[in-house]
């Protein structure tokens, strides 16, 4: 009955140097929400979720994840990291290891899994993102859509309760986004929690159960899909709409 | 076309030259006693009476001695002190910087001299040696330790040996060991070992930072702690990279050994010199000097090839994949119009 | 696909603009001092520690030498007083007694002014150079000029006469193997690096050339050089230069020297001038081709333009050590700056005990001029950054 909020901004504001990222940032995450974080470039998106599993650091506010508060303390964060999994435009897999040592890395030295049990699981979450044939495979020996796929499963591997997506088909050739889309939608319908920053706005309208809609470091407008994309409120938003459909 | 003919010129010129001079060439001369003393010897028992490619032995042996010993001394200091390099502490990455400057832009001769000076001038006499547990003693003569060592048993047979510590022994004539490290070693060891490790430590840093930040993010975001970042993602893709220039930096430490002529430690390049002095024959000393080198950087630029294996290969294909995404240029060579 | 919204709606509009504020300025306190340096222990427990371990080390020994360099030193040249402070304190008064020795060889004692003078002049020339402004076009010439006219100036200066021919000047002549110290270790330096540049680029040139014969012999010249140690070739010029010349006629160690190094380090530059034209990308020999340029020209005004500024840097390293290696002619008995120091020394009883401070001193300049060098061209290389 009642779902508890695993993400809490609370007047979060973050500053590089004389730059303010993130302007008094409120925002609630409850479990199994899907949201969907979108805006121009430079609008603060991608500095947002990385706050999340404290790739960021911020000046003033609190943020708390799973119910941790993340400060400097490093056991805090070290604990949000291990439940929160994100995936990278660039992918950011390790070329020096096969696609199998590099899912089974995190739960080997992290949470002290054996090898086999590693391997076991590594296996499974291959086969979940359909691509357990290339398990023995190094990274460059991959495509884009392929390596992507690989990342997806790399996060999966130690269980999170949270999945954070930094545009993750940006650096993709056409011809490979769907192929990633088409994971990210059935992890979505399996009821996991979803923060993702990207522009494909036909996976936003299909999975998000909210949009939030950031601009010059600050959130313009939250809704769910069906009122953003027909009705948006706030001009700036309007105005992001309209240059998006432009093309 | 013109080099063909200065080299061929210059070749004329020798050989008149030393037609005229009644110079003997050729290679004989190694087996011709060569009349002096080497004063320190590695594995190797050397007098007077030895020939002069027994000596030349021996000063090999020399240099490798010194040479393996700074490798490995100045590996560990250089990847020490480069990881230091970048480290988020302000007092360790000032530290390493201060050491890293101030001992690239000094000259190895001028820092093997002043380690020299100050092992000489301030060690104790061998009467009054500083001494630890009664085996180890450091004095003017240089340090000595205890060694196992081969001893055949009373009865004389071949096999029957044993395995016995040597221990240095002292009494007013000085210190008797079999195992003395002497200080113009422990000098060149020393001066090679810190040179090289500022370079060791640049290229190391070189390597760190090359490594791509997204490789950490991503490390962190699968919950890794620093110490296994460094120890699974940075370090072995920072390797890939580290190897060329650190081949370089151990050939340019086998070479710089040839310094110890200036202390008088007896290796291959001082005993070269001797034997030329002695019996003149410059251009066959140097040749087998050359070669000598030669040899010894094809074995090292071998052994350090041999570190490729698949996960490296894997590396070199990422960067690869990474310099064309990025279109960084790839060249083959000009055409002579 | 759309779960059960939460009963609390989260559509919202934001109703006004936040402006941009500054960051709020934190009070000062040990917290931020910790940030700004890193000393933060929850984050680095190991490191922090090893900070402060380092911070104890370096005190002590930080005071140990102030103590050696500073309070019990003697500064005066006195040789008695220099005995008692022995070993707790350093004796600078030998650098105040010998420094006209270490620094200008055995340069006639008399005419040490006009070795001062050259290496004034040389120093001039060095910084002239360093300035940006010379580098512009129309001002080029003027520092080619410069340079001909500080090595003229140095040649009549140092030796009183314009290469053995007798200049009436009134200055004595000094044969060349008298000059050392500094003047000497400036003049290898600078007619090794200017005269190993040119050949390195030709010998890079000829290993990436097409034409077999070059290539080979460039890449054997190159390997082999570069296998062995400079000595080794210091020695082979001292002894085998003569029998190469006709005759029996054996050139001024200081040429014969100076042909060693140059050979030795056209090795080196040639390797950092081949990466350099490597980096090129092949795109420019066609796009230069197809405009007609020869071979000849196309190196020089579209390819080695490009190939030299990217490997700037590894050139700048390369000068540096051939400053540094002029230290070893020390051993074939020409006493540059390192070789003069033995000279001033060891024959002298009385201050011999005192090289280390001697060693010290000279380190110093060493230091000033590699590290000015290093400096130079990464300050180089961040206004070429900004420039592209």
């Amino acid at each position: 009955m009642n779902n508890p909020s695993v993400i809490e901004f609370k007047l979060v504001n973050k500053w590089y140097g004389h730059y303010h990222a993130l302007r008094d940032i409120n925002l609630t995450v409850t479990e199994g929400e899907r949201v969907i974080v979108c805006g121009p470039s430079g609008s603060g998106k991608s500095t947002l979720i990385r706050c999340i599993n404290a790739l960021e650091d911020f000046q003033s506010g609190t943020l708390k994840v799973n119910h941790i508060s993340l400060n400097e303390d490093l056991r805090n964060v070290q604990m949000v990291r291990q439940s929160v999994g994100m995936v990278f435009q660039q992918f950011n897999l390790f070329p020096h290891l096969t696609v199998l040592e590099n899912l089974s890395l995190a739960p080997i030295q992290v949470k002290k899994m054996s090898t086999e049990h590693a391997h076991f699981l590594a296996m499974a979450q291959l086969t979940r993102v359909h691509i357990e044939e290339h398990a023995h495979k190094f990274p460059a020996q991959l495509s884009g859509g392929q390596q992507q796929r690989v990342a997806i499963a790399r996060t999966l591997c130690m269980e999170p309760k949270i999945l954070l997506f930094d545009e993750p088909t940006s650096a993709l050739d056409p011809e490979m986004i769907q192929e990633v889309l088409d994971v990210m939608i059935e992890l979505a319908a399996q009821g996991i929690t979803m923060i993702c920053v990207t522009h494909e706005m036909g996976f936003a309208k299909r999975v998000a159960s909210r949009i939030v809609f950031m601009d010059q470091g600050q959130i313009m407008e939250q809704a769910r899909p069906e009122i953003f994309f027909s009705q948006p409120q706030h001009p700036r938003a309007q105005s992001f709409l309209a240059k998006l459909l432009d093309h | 076309m013109a080099i063909l003919t200065l080299l061929g010129w210059l070749g004329y010129n020798t050989w008149v030259n030393l037609k005229s001079r009644g110079i003997q060439s050729g290679f004989d001369f190694l087996t011709e006693s060569a009349g002096f003393d080497i004063g320190e010897h590695f594995l190797l028992a050397f007098d007077s009476s030895d020939n002069y490619g027994w000596a030349f032995l021996a000063g090999l042996l020399n240099t490798l001695k010194v040479s393996i010993l700074g490798l490995i001394i100045s590996s560990l200091l250089g990847l020490l002190v480069g990881t230091g390099r970048t480290s988020p502490q302000t007092l360790i990455r000032w530290c390493s910087r201060a050491y890293v400057e101030c001992l690239r832009n000094v000259p190895l001769l001028l820092q093997l001299l002043m380690w020299y000076v100050l092992l000489i001038e301030y060690l104790p006499s061998s009467e009054t040696p500083y001494s630890w547990f009664n085996a180890i003693y450091l004095s003017q003569e240089g340090l000595s330790m205890p060694m196992l060592m081969w001893q055949p048993h009373e009865s004389n047979a071949f096999f029957d040996v044993q395995l016995i510590w040597s221990w240095p022994t002292m009494d007013r004539f000085g210190i008797h060991s079999d195992m003395n490290l002497s200080p113009e070693f422990i000098a060149l060891t020393f001066a090679l070992s810190l040179y090289t490790s500022a370079f060791v430590a640049e290229i190391v840093r070189a390597g760190i930072e090359s490594v791509p930040k997204g490789q950490i993010e991503a490390a962190k975001s699968v919950g890794l702690d620093n110490f296994q970042i460094s120890r699974f993602v940075v370090l072995p893709q920072a390797a890939q990279l580290i190897r060329p220039p650190l081949t370089n930096q151990y050939l340019n430490l086998i070479k710089n050994s040839s310094l110890a002529v200036a202390i008088g430690y007896p290796d291959v390049v001082s005993i070269a010199n001797t034997a030329l002095n002695q019996t003149g024959r410059a251009l066959e000393c140097i040749s087998i000097l050359m070669t000598l080198y030669l040899m010894l950087s094809l074995m090292v630029a071998w052994g350090m090839g041999r570190f490729k294996d698949a996960s490296s290969l894997a590396i070199e294909k990422d960067q690869e994949a990474q310099d064309r995404a990025q279109q960084r240029p790839h060249r083959t060579g000009t055409s002579h119009a | 696909m759309h779960d059960q919204m939460p009963h609390h709606e989260h559509s919202m509009v934001s109703s006004h603009f936040i402006k941009a504020a500054h960051q709020p300025i934190q009070a000062r306190s040990w917290r931020t001092l910790a940030h700004r340096t890193g000393l933060e222990f929850k984050r680095h427990p190991y490191q922090s520690s090893l900070s402060i371990i380092l911070f104890a080390l370096l005190s002590l020994s930080g005071w140990a030498f102030f103590e050696w360099g500073v309070l019990n030193a003697v500064f005066l040249p006195d040789e008695a007083a220099c005995q008692l402070a022995r070993p707790e304190g350093a004796c600078w008064g030998v650098i105040a007694e010998k420094y006209s020795l270490i620094l200008w060889g055995r340069f006639p004692f008399e005419e040490q002014w006009r070795a001062l003078t050259a290496v004034v002049m040389i120093m001039l020339t060095l910084s002239l150079s360093a300035s940006g402004a010379m580098w512009r076009h129309g001002h080029r010439s003027w520092l080619y000029v410069s340079w001909v006219g500080c090595a003229l100036f140095f040649e009549i200066l140092m030796s009183g006469t314009f290469f053995g021919i007798d200049i009436h000047l009134g200055l004595t002549k000094v044969e060349s193997e008298l000059w050392g110290g500094l003047p000497l270790t400036l003049l290898l330096s600078i007619v090794s690096i200017a005269l190993a540049t040119p050949l390195g680029i030709l010998l890079a040139l000829a290993r990436t050339s097409d034409m077999p014969m070059l290539k080979t012999f460039a890449s054997t010249y190159i390997e082999l050089v570069r296998g062995v140690p400079l000595i080794s070739v210091l020695f082979m010029a001292s002894f085998m230069f003569p029998l190469l010349m006709p005759g029996l006629k054996s050139p001024d160690v200081l040429l014969r020297v100076l042909a060693g190094i140059t050979l030795f380090s056209a090795a080196y530059t040639a390797e950092v001038v081949r990466a350099g034209l490597l980096s090129v990308s092949a795109g420019q020999v066609e796009a230069a081709q197809s405009l007609g340029l020869g071979y000849w020209a196309t190196q020089r005004y579209v390819i080695l333009p490009q190939a030299l500024a990217h490997v700037l840097p590894g050139l700048v390293n390369n000068f540096i050590s051939i400053f540094k290696d002029t230290s070893l002619v020390t051993i074939v008995s020409l006493y540059e700056l390192t070789g003069a120091l033995g000279l001033a020394l060891n024959g002298d009883a009385n201050w011999r005990p005192f090289k280390l401070e001697g060693y010290l001193f000279i380190g110093l300049i060493y230091f000033c001029f590699c590290f000015a060098l290093s400096h130079f061209s990464q300050k180089f290389q961040h206004s070429q950054h900004h420039h592209s």
